[in-house]
């Protein structure tokens, strides 16, 4: 067990190696001098040069790259030239609303799909089946920003229940706070509900009709627990694994979202940094993001010894 | 089931043929000029009655079918042209990954010494969420189709790559590969002859959902502002205009929304149809 763990721990060294020198070339491979963007129009070329002393790109890429590293693992991501502060305050002042909608997306998602999923699985070849199927497959096609003007249409602009837009800090009173996060947070959850409802239903087909689930319905079990403890118990490690692989789809939609609803998180803060070529912020946040990603993914795979305690390493 | 997924074959291509017809003779269907902006005629209303006057005087009447956008242009006409910009990209995406990914793939598969190497890359370019890669990678240069395409192409590889290697590996280890093998085949022939007829059909479904994901993609960086320029009509690109007015013109979001959304779905639907029509063991992967 413990060996597995470390071997796991390990094997996401390559890939954040990976994801570093991705996220390094970004800024290399502009087509430009960096210094000279980062210097901005009005420069002289002496300040251009001092720029670049100054950022070490006189020097060979790797030592470059050495340099680079170096200051992020220390949580130094250098200066924003847009927003002119360190990244990193930039990052703290945004990351509030985006852990905020985030958080709320995974725990709507999950309350809805996982239901649903298990529902789908139950009445299979019904209605009920076919309806849930049916808007997953509508869940995958429709853009999380058609779904989230339609959802500002119905229920801000004709119904008046919400908030159109914006966003309230927790400590500025909870009751506007999460008043705000319910429409983005419904519009970011659709795509993960159906992802998270379609594999549901596949893993607990695949349980359903085991020898155990027949045993403790003979033994007088009622459905509800017999689902719940040993069909969903059984089911759980696909499902777990497709919300960790869905943070991916989650991170991306978090930028969508959080541009329609303006809220001012780090999905905003990337689209912003994008148009004003800010390239230290660009890079920050997609590392961020990325290394948010690798390491939910190293999480759920190091609980599937706890979820089923069949597998060992 | 076999209805099942013959009628979503049926079902998404059906719309398709609909969406391409459209794309092909947008010009003839009543549209004009999608990027002639008329300030006369700003944010009118679906329905809206159009008046042309002619060098010479004379006046035609239209319609505004679909409204126009703060610009005074026709959202009908930018509607059915932007499937032009929608489908290019998705095809363009979807052929271009699936070639490199298929290339990488096989020598992945097949040349053990190489293996680590590339799938310790893709895994790390996986980790990057497609979208927030494909930002960056558009922040490099300036916005326009090619850099689009480009952007939504390189997170797309990795998937395609995963998916050959696995379906290589696994072919590898089929008794009629070693019985080649056994009698002298070489590798070229070996590739052509036994592996790359099997990596097919998984291939084209891959593609479909590439292509899907592609056109979404597209929508999603115009809709941000780092996409296509705004003048070229695209779906994203529409939205984003209707973006400012959307309480009072909705219209300029929910037209080419529903376009958008029934062609992915529609991509969609005819990928799932392919899937279980082509191979249904591929429903564990894919």
């Amino acid at each position: 067990m413990l060996g597995y763990v470390v071997r796991r721990v390990l094997a996401t060294i390559p890939v954040m190696a990976v994801v570093a020198v991705v996220v390094f070339l970004l800024l290399r491979l502009t087509s430009g001098d960096p210094a000279a963007i980062i210097a901005g129009d009005n420069a002289t070329s002496q300040d251009v040069e001092a720029i670049r002393t100054q950022l070490g790109l006189d020097r060979p890429i790797v030592q470059q790259f050495g340099i680079w590293i170096g200051n992020v693992l220390r949580g130094d991501f250098g200066e924003s030239f847009f927003f002119k502060k360190t990244v990193a305050e930039l990052i703290k002042e945004r990351l509030e609303p985006t852990l905020a909608l985030s958080v709320c997306t995974i725990v709507l998602a999950v309350l809805v799909a996982i239901p649903l999923g298990v529902l789908a699985a139950w009445k299979r070849g019904t209605w009920i089946d076919r309806v849930v199927m049916g808007f997953s497959v509508l869940g995958f096609s429709v853009p999380v920003f058609v779904t989230g003007y339609v959802l500002i249409y119905f229920f801000a602009i004709q119904l008046s229940w919400l908030p159109v837009q914006g966003y309230q800090h927790l400590q500025e009173g909870f009751g506007g706070f999460i008043e705000r996060l319910i429409l983005p947070s419904v519009t970011l959850a659709v795509i993960y509900v159906a992802l998270i409802a379609r594999i549901t239903r596949t893993s607990v087909l695949e349980v359903i009709n085991a020898d155990y689930v027949r045993t403790a319905r003979a033994k007088g079990l009622p459905e509800l627990p017999v689902l719940l403890r040993h069909v969903l118990r059984n089911a759980a490690v696909p499902i777990v694994t497709v919300i960790g692989l869905g943070v991916a789809l989650l991170i991306g939609g978090v930028v969508v979202t959080e541009s329609v609803y303006a809220i001012p998180g780090l999905g905003r803060l990337t689209v912003d940094a994008v148009l004003a070529r800010d390239y230290p912020t660009v890079q920050a946040v997609i590392l961020l993001f990325s290394v948010v990603y690798v390491l939910i993914n190293l999480l759920v795979d190091l609980t599937y010894t706890v979820l089923d305690p069949r597998i060992r390493y | 089931m076999r209805l099942g997924r013959q009628r979503s074959i049926l079902a998404g291509g059906a719309i398709l043929t609909v969406i391409v017809t459209i794309a092909l003779f947008a010009p003839l269907l009543g549209t004009v000029n999608p990027a002639q902006i008329d300030p006369v005629a700003r944010n009118r209303r679906p329905g809206a009655e159009r008046v042309v006057r002619g060098s010479d005087g004379t006046e035609t009447r239209g319609m505004y079918r679909m409204g126009t956008d703060s610009l005074g242009r026709d959202i009908y006409s930018r509607v059915l042209y932007g499937a032009r910009v929608s489908l290019i990209v998705g095809v363009t995406v979807a052929l271009v990954s699936a070639a490199i990914g298929l290339v990488i793939g096989v020598l992945a598969g097949y040349l053990r010494w190489l293996d680590g190497l590339v799938m310790r890359i893709m895994d790390g370019l996986m980790s990057i969420p497609a979208i927030l890669l494909a930002i960056g990678l558009v922040s490099l240069s300036r916005a326009g189709l090619r850099t689009v395409i480009l952007a939504i192409v390189i997170p797309e590889v990795p998937r395609v790559v995963r998916l050959v290697r696995s379906v290589v590996l696994s072919i590898r280890e089929e008794p009629y590969v070693e019985a080649a093998v056994a009698l002298g085949a070489r590798t070229p022939m070996l590739l052509m002859r036994h592996v790359l007829p099997n990596t097919m059909a998984p291939l084209v479904v891959q593609a479909t959902f590439g292509c899907a994901a592609a056109i979404l993609g597209e929508a999603i960086l115009s809709f941000l502002g780092v996409g296509i320029p705004p003048e070229t009509p695209t779906w994203g690109n529409i939205m984003a205009e209707g973006r400012a007015l959307f309480r009072i013109l909705p219209h300029n979001i929910l037209f080419p929304g529903v376009f958008l959304a029934v062609t992915v779905l529609a991509v969609n639907m005819l990928g799932d149809g392919l899937r279980d029509t082509l191979d249904p063991r591929l429903r564990q992967k894919l």
